[in-house]
């Protein structure tokens, strides 16, 4: 009894102040179309954000950062040997482009600079 | 020969044998796609992988279920409360499993990892757990016992995963969906859960089984049966951060997680253990199959606490994480312990069920099937931490680099996932063949007769 009542404040707690993310941009009309259409795909079976995600192709998280924003649209509207062309159109291209750079607002991954504490946890030097 | 009240356990075990043979396939299917991309174009990847896990999940909770079915009206002394609810739980499974299964064929999605089908599907599945939880907990109030772990443990875990699985429905509200953070975070804390639940439903099952095999209670009653019940849900609740470490999140909720996650699966392993050195050789040979499966799924309990212990150390998770290593942990314990487990579970009811049919308790069939199985297992999971080092070692380079650079483990991944295939498919052939006899309408009127 006494860990079903620790779970509830402890879920609360992650619910909100646990995952606040200040330093994310709002998510817009056109990234959460993006993000729709990126579930109707399926495309995590493939992509990952932090880590999380299907191996077949490269994590996203930050995609727009390190490749920039063309490069993703090039790869969505042509796919690839290992991707297949899911024949966007302009507007859907635009929307999951926009869902991407969304993304790449949330945080970093993987972590670039960080520190290992002598018991083995990882604080990141942003943190 | 008991009392046989039901046979809807026996129908949900078949079933989820069925689902079992399924996944496996499609997971093959996956694995050539994942080292040839262009292989069956006309099934996507984005296809078979959904395919793979929903069928080899759908194993888990029909094996557990099925189980519990079986093991509450034939062996604990109770009555099912509703015969009927059970039975309509077995039906609402197929048709939404079939429908979930024709949004997969069709490429319509629109759920979220594990759940991918569009979200109204999971509606009869929330009716349907309501129904399953109804009819356990009115059956096993009717103990007037001290209840054994066991039903503690297959209690708590229809309980949260009715809770797990709504909470990861909760993407559906604009508040959580809007902000990646707290929704990846929250996802991922409703998954962990979720396989803190099943394990509940295939670790109770364990120590049913361990208990009737060496016929002796205690097994289920001592203090550290019920310490491994407590560490579970402990785990349960608290223990699923270690997925998303890298989620920038508040740090405090990452440490706690680390900390609880060292204690996870120890007592486990330390019951099968101990339940093992107590089994005389006449219990061993009366149920030569079962206790075989039980065996494995100890050893795999072994290997997989240590890759666990592993990857939730946070500073080696950097290197661990998003690789193969994950995959490597995933399959390690739904095929090397839930799976054994649950196929030890089968043979225990099939021994029990047809006495004349399986004499001596051992079959040669599932010998050879059981050695294929786990030796490609074997291969499998090394494969996989090999991949995964590969990948968390790389350093620079593209993506596809770093593909080619791992590709002889992932050859290694796909050969050894077909021999796995094919001896998990020699026991479930001879199991779901026992199974049917059982069901058949003739071999129950013998039986029926007999007794």
């Amino acid at each position: 009894m006494t860990l079903c009542l620790a779970f509830i404040p402890y879920s609360a707690y992650v619910y909100t102040r646990g995952t606040e993310a200040p330093h994310m941009t709002p998510m817009g009309d056109e990234a959460r179309a993006g993000q729709t259409l990126f579930q109707k795909h399926n495309c995590t079976a493939c992509h990952q954000f932090y880590g999380l995600g299907g191996y077949m192709g490269p994590d996203l998280t930050n995609v727009i950062s390190n490749k920039g924003s063309p490069y993703a649209r090039a790869f969505l509207m042509n796919g690839t040997q290992r991707m297949p062309n899911f024949n966007l159109d302009e507007t859907e291209l635009d929307e999951m482009v926009a869902f991407l750079e969304f993304v790449d607002t949330t945080g970093r991954y993987p972590a670039n600079e960080y520190q290992i504490n002598w018991y083995g946890t990882v604080v990141e030097n942003d943190e | 020969m008991n009392d046989h009240q039901d046979v809807t356990g026996l129908k949900f075990l078949r079933l989820g044998m069925l689902a079992l043979a399924a996944g496996m396939f499609f997971g093959v299917i996956g694995g050539f796609q994942f080292l040839f991309p262009e292989f069956l174009r006309e099934l996507l990847f984005t296809k078979t992988r959904p395919l793979h896990v929903s069928l080899v999940v759908s194993w888990i909770f029909l094996g557990s279920i099925g189980g519990i079915y079986y093991y509450l009206a034939n062996h604990c002394q109770l009555k099912l409360f509703s015969a009927r609810a059970a039975n309509w739980h077995f039906w609402i499974f197929i048709v939404t499993g079939l429908a979930i299964l024709a949004c997969y064929f069709a490429g319509r999605f629109g759920g979220r990892e594990y759940f991918e089908y569009p979200a109204i599907l999971s509606i009869p599945i929330f009716l349907s757990w309501i129904m399953f939880g109804v009819n356990y907990f009115k059956t096993v109030f009717k103990s007037t016992e001290p209840w054994p772990v066991y039903y503690w443990m297959w209690g708590t875990g229809i309980i949260f995963f009715f809770i797990t699985f709504t909470e990861s429905y909760l993407w559906l509200i604009p508040y959580f969906r809007d902000n990646m953070v707290r929704e990846i975070t929250v996802q991922w804390k409703s998954y962990g859960a979720l396989t803190g639940s099943w394990n509940m439903l295939v670790y109770g099952t364990a120590i049913f089984v361990a208990s009737k095999i060496s016929e002796d209670e205690q097994t289920a009653r001592s203090k550290m049966a019920y310490g491994l019940y407590f560490l579970g849900f402990f785990n349960l609740m608290f223990g699923w951060a270690h997925h998303t470490y890298l989620v920038p999140t508040v740090p405090w909720i990452r440490t706690f997680a680390y900390a609880v996650s060292m204690t996870e699966l120890f007592i486990l392993g330390k019951i099968l253990w101990d339940w093992r050195s107590t089994l005389t050789s006449y219990q061993i040979n009366k149920h030569c199959n079962a206790y075989r499966f039980m065996f494995a799924a100890d050893i795999w309990v072994f290997i997989n606490l240590i890759l666990a212990l592993v990857i939730s150390v946070p500073a080696w998770n950097l290197i661990t994480h998003g690789t193969h290593i994950t995959v490597a942990h995933a399959m390690g314990t739904t095929i090397g312990i839930n799976t054994m487990i649950l196929l030890s579970s089968v043979f225990y009811i099939i021994r029990v069920e047809l006495p004349l049919e399986v004499h001596s308790g051992c079959s040669n069939q599932v010998r050879l099937g059981y050695w294929i199985a786990n030796i490609s297992l074997a291969v499998f999971f090394a494969s996989l931490v090999l991949a995964g080092l590969g990948k968390g070692l790389h350093d620079g380079g593209s993506f596809q680099e770093m593909m080619l650079s791992i590709r002889p483990f992932l050859l290694m991944f796909v050969v050894s996932g077909v021999t796995l295939m094919f001896g998990i498919w020699i026991v479930l052939l001879y199991a779901i063949r026992l199974i049917n006899l059982r069901l058949s309408p003739v071999t129950r009127g013998d039986l029926a007769r007999e007794y």
